[in-house]
């Protein structure tokens, strides 16, 4: 039976009205918000309540903004060093819990998921004891070794959902054909870089992507392991925020939403359904 | 499938040694610690011993503490049930919707959820304070009615803006703005696997379409709404950004305390100890999951 076809008849629930008032509403509640914070960043009144006209000056304040600017910068650095070193990460503890069978699997397997469900402040409040008590990391040390604390911690909660993500992919693996390689005499390294990485590569991506926004959105970790002197976006921008709401904030924020949004689009496109199950917590 | 790690310990090395020793020196290691502080006291400024001493619990467990405690138990419970009632109507719309229809529907559902939580706290700072677009309208409409009345001779005055950020209210508004997402992905799982005939013969045999959804569609949907509801509180249980930007001073939940402990109080072994409460609140929230989703199982088997 199609889906079309269940769907007609008494159980159209999609086409009866309250519904459909229902779904115009969450949309709405959704959307309306984000919608006006990007429609009044284009805005030109300082007030951000009364359109006035189009304008990119709040754009060109944005990156003549040496503070934000800077901030941004290290929020991406911070991004791309801990997305490849979760790759690299994620894809060992795949291949890992795909392969093997050993002794102390199940309680690997459970402690790779506290990453995900510890909540984000215990996370950071442990992060931060765990740099200033007992690895103290060094201030005034240059760019880009000062964002190493924040970089570690990111590295440590994302690299569990490179490794679903991957672990998914590596599923719809056909072990024949790593059998074959070997009996044609292929070596661990050669069976494993020209057969089973190819097969994974769509999901390195989508978990590269995945780990990418997950550290570009992290506001709580960031926001604790930072020291005084390194400057992220997500920090640039709450203390921007804390206290008023202005046209460059609306701006600023835009960037990131298209940023952000891109970003996760193309996984989802490379590999819809672990990327999704990923992000909901659910699949080590 | 998987092979015994005793037939390539060095491959089985390779892969097994880097990750687990990331995930015990970055992650386990840190979380120890402050799981051992949660048992000592301030020696002096910067130390710390660990006396094994409960006091820190006990400290948790005084009527401030547990108000905050039971305030966030109450935000989080509230969130997760208007999520819940909000959210229903919609993985419903997306189960029974076409197949090209329910790929949008789930778009539109995520895609707010892939912004940064900061920007989207900000924008509903934008909404709802006193200068802000709902108040806005508001007063517009103010002044449309003033202009009414004040020609019937009753003036209606100044118009006031309603106090709608910096009080639990906000906290309440954001925790779902945040939350509903993740209230209707699962919903949506749990009702995609219902068996549709069931519906239908409810259906056909006299029942209208709100018993068929109490007396069918619900109990079927239960083991989704359970992991729903635990996917929406967890989170909302240990909040921070929401109350500490959308919150007015007594909208403190428990996060906000433990940051103070550690950012300003300085009394960390009293806010290691109000983590762990937190995370063993977690981990009792995820066993009430695994327990039912196991009975559920053998029930099934």
């Amino acid at each position: 039976m199609s889906r079309a076809r269940a769907s007609s008849g008494p159980l159209d629930y999609i086409n009866a009205w309250p519904i459909r008032a229902w779904l115009a509403f969450t949309a709405f509640y959704l959307y309306a918000p984000l919608l006006t914070l990007i429609a009044f960043s284009f805005n030109d009144s300082k007030r951000n309540i009364v359109w006035r006209g189009f304008t990119l000056k709040y754009y060109q304040a944005t990156f003549a903004d040496a503070d934000l600017i800077t901030a941004f910068g290290n929020s991406l650095t911070i991004a791309a060093v801990s997305t490849v070193v979760s790759v690299i990460l994620g894809a060992m503890t795949a291949l890992l819990l795909w392969r093997f069978r050993f002794p102390g699997k199940a309680a690997l397997e459970g402690a790779l998921g506290l990453p995900i469900v510890v909540p984000e402040i215990c996370m950071g409040v442990a992060m931060l004891v765990f740099f200033t008590e007992v690895v103290p990391w060094p201030t005034e040390m240059p760019w880009p070794l000062n964002l190493g604390a924040i970089i570690i911690s990111h590295i440590s909660f994302s690299f569990s959902f490179v490794a679903i993500v991957v672990r998914g992919r590596l599923a719809s693996f056909n072990r024949e054909l790593e059998e074959a390689a070997r009996d044609l005499g292929a070596s661990e390294w050669r069976v494993f870089w020209d057969v089973i990485a190819p097969h994974m590569r769509p999901g390195l991506v989508a978990g590269a992507l995945l780990a990418f926004t997950l550290s570009l959105d992290d506001f709580v970790i960031t926001f604790f392991t930072s020291g005084p002197d390194t400057l992220t976006f997500p920090i640039k921008v709450y203390s921007m925020v804390r206290f008023s709401v202005t046209p460059e904030v609306n701006a600023a924020s835009t960037i990131l939403i298209v940023l952000t949004v891109a970003l996760t689009a193309i996984a989802l496109r490379l590999q819809g359904t672990d990327v999704a199950k990923a992000e909901m917590g659910e699949g080590l | 499938m998987t092979e015994s790690w005793t037939k390539a310990k060095g491959v089985f090395a390779a892969v097994f040694g880097p990750p687990t020793v990331w995930l015990v020196a970055f992650f386990l290691a840190p979380l120890a610690i402050i799981w051992a502080y949660s048992f000592g006291h301030n020696t002096s400024l910067t130390q710390i011993g660990i006396t094994g001493t409960f006091a820190n619990y006990a400290h948790a467990l005084r009527p401030l503490y547990l108000g905050i405690i039971w305030k966030s138990f109450w935000f989080a419970g509230l969130t997760t049930l208007l999520c819940l009632i909000a959210g229903f109507p919609v993985a419903i719309a997306i189960t029974f919707a076409r197949e090209k229809t329910r790929v949008w529907l789930l778009l539109l559902i995520m895609l707010p959820f892939w912004t940064n939580l900061l920007i989207r706290t900000y924008a509903l700072m934008a909404l709802l304070r006193d200068e802000g677009y709902i108040n806005m309208v508001l007063g517009f409409f103010w002044h449309g009615a003033g202009h009414l009345t004040a020609a019937l001779g009753h003036p209606l005055g100044e118009f006031r803006p309603l106090p709608l950020l910096h009080n639990n209210f906000a906290v309440i508004f954001g925790l779902v703005y945040v939350q509903l997402p993740f209230m209707v992905l699962p919903l949506y799982a749990a009702l995609d696997r219902l068996d549709r005939s069931l519906l239908e013969a409810s259906l056909d045999l006299g029942a209208g379409h709100l018993t068929t959804f109490a007396r069918v569609v619900v109990p079927l949907a239960i083991p989704g709404i359970v992991s729903g509801v635990l996917v929406t509180f967890i989170p909302s249980i240990g909040a921070y950004l929401t109350p500490d930007l959308l919150g007015g001073p007594s909208s403190q939940m428990i996060a906000n305390v433990i940051e103070n402990q550690f950012k300003n109080a300085n009394d960390w072994p009293f806010g290691a100890a109000l983590s762990f409460l937190l995370m063993y609140m977690t981990f009792v929230a995820m066993a009430v999951q695994g327990l039912a989703s196991r009975g559920r199982r053998e029930r099934a088997a």
